[in-house]
């Protein structure tokens, strides 16, 4: 009988028997509702072991990929773990901190020992002090260069920001946790056109993305689309302006709020530019990272033009909020 | 007699459903601001919900959750006519899936049979 391991409590489940089941049997109080695979509320993810196929129907399939699963469609072929709390945290150096322009700096990591993860996800950066922040990755898993880049939005009464931009030095140790989350490439429709969208920082885990999917040999055409308050807060310009050089079909594309046109640099709002160049989505896979309000609107709008729901993947960056004046 | 659930395809076909269904919701402005704020994809699996409750799929909602469901839509000016949107917009979303018309009536009766609840009011004979 396939054993369920969850934290320190080893189910097995009987014959006849659902994960829900055995872990309720258990005492783990997984949501659940409609036992039918409807409402997923008794969605869980085995860090290891592999949950059948029929448990997974109707998650999205970088959701698959991660081994989320239904409890109450589960039928275990195997033992599998459940995912509980954090991963604990590694020890990483720093490699480099560099000014990227537009108050961003990219941040260069080695991790202790290779960081299995996937490009357009993020870790936790864990300050010696215990601070906190969580930070896509711009970098690409490569076999021969462990390095994690991330890019930091300096802010004006950023804790973590201003420690970075001001203090940190190469060679300084922190801690990374992760990787997390569930925006990143699948291979599984190398013709399908891709539309990555970001305002801010949300470009990091896109330019990661994009990367990626060249890499793996994406065909389809991939469109990125950078906006920002004002032409002053768009960076990589150049890097992304070569990369579309390079490749037939990758292309890229950045506004501004506010500000004069110019070649390249459409104004407007980062919605009704997405709305000139994409006014028909269906088909596309869609992936939107950066401002809540934005990331919320462009979701939205998205799926209304005829991207599905299982196409569009999202990461709202939220941002700590200041601390209290003293 | 076999479920236009699974006529239709079960699981799978009722993910392609939700997004035909809710596309046309959202886009109805005589219903769409009852979905503001909400996240869309807690909102899409509760359409998954609802269709495959309506299309005699394993069970999933009870008149109790759609009337405790829709309480706080009530203050918002929730009546009859957002359901009937919601009930015509199931019924073209099954048309686009080539379901035919008897089907599609017997479907919205199911719809229908748990309107009060949606409305917050105790059974009342047909007018």
């Amino acid at each position: 009988m396939p054993v369920l391991h969850h934290g320190d409590l080893h189910v097995a489940v009987e014959p006849g028997e659902t994960a829900l089941d055995a872990l309720l049997r258990g005492g783990v109080a997984v949501p659940n509702s409609c036992r039918a695979g409807a409402c997923q509320s008794c969605r869980l993810r085995a860090s290891a072991g592999a949950p059948p196929a029929a448990s997974q129907v109707g998650l999205k399939e970088t959701l698959r990929q991660r081994g989320h699963f239904l409890a109450c469609l589960c039928r275990p072929e195997e033992d599998l773990t459940i995912a509980v709390g954090e991963d604990p945290p590694q020890d990483a150096t720093v490699v480099s901190i560099t000014d990227l322009g537009a108050d961003v700096v990219r941040l260069r990591l080695r991790p202790a020992s290779p960081l299995a993860y996937r490009a357009g996800q993020f870790v936790t950066l864990l300050r010696p002090d215990g601070l906190a922040r969580s930070y896509s990755l711009a970098s690409v898993p490569d076999p021969d260069d462990d390095i994690l880049e991330l890019h930091v939005r300096v802010l004006p009464h950023g804790r973590m920001s201003g420690w970075i931009a001001k203090d940190l030095r190469a060679g300084a140790r922190v801690q990374v946790r992760g990787p997390e989350g569930d925006c990143f490439y699948t291979a599984s429709a190398p013709e399908q056109a891709i539309v990555l969208i970001g305002t801010g920082t949300g470009l990091a885990p896109l330019y990661g993305i994009a990367r990626d999917a060249l890499r793996q040999g994406h065909r389809g055409p991939i469109t990125l689309l950078h906006g920002a308050v004002t032409p002053a807060g768009l960076y990589l310009v150049d890097v992304l302006q070569d990369m579309s050089r390079e490749h037939d079909n990758f292309h890229y594309l950045r506004c501004a709020l506010h500000g004069d046109p110019a070649e390249g640099l459409e104004i407007g709002g980062i919605e009704a530019v997405a709305a000139r160049h994409f006014p028909k989505l269906a088909g596309h896979r869609v992936v939107i990272c950066g401002d809540p309000d934005r990331v919320a609107a462009l979701r939205k709008q998205s799926f209304l033009r005829g991207a599905r729901m299982s196409e569009i993947l999202a990461d709202a960056f939220v941002t700590a909020p200041p601390p209290p004046a003293v | 007699m076999v479920s236009l659930y699974d006529e239709l395809g079960g699981a799978p076909a009722i993910e392609a459903a939700v997004d035909i269904f809710y596309r046309k919701v959202l886009s109805d402005d005589h219903i769409s601001r009852f979905f503001e704020g909400v996240d869309m994809e807690r909102q899409a699996a509760k359409q998954k919900g609802f269709l495959t409750m309506v299309t005699g799929g394993p069970n999933s909602y009870t008149g109790k959750d759609m009337r405790v469901g829709h309480a706080h839509l009530l203050k918002l000016g929730l009546d009859d006519s957002h359901v009937d949107a919601v009930v015509g917009h199931l019924g073209d979303t099954l048309r686009e899936l080539g379901v035919n018309d008897e089907r599609i009536a017997q479907v919205a009766a199911i719809a229908n049979s748990v309107r009060d609840d949606v409305l917050g009011r105790s059974p009342q004979a047909s007018a």
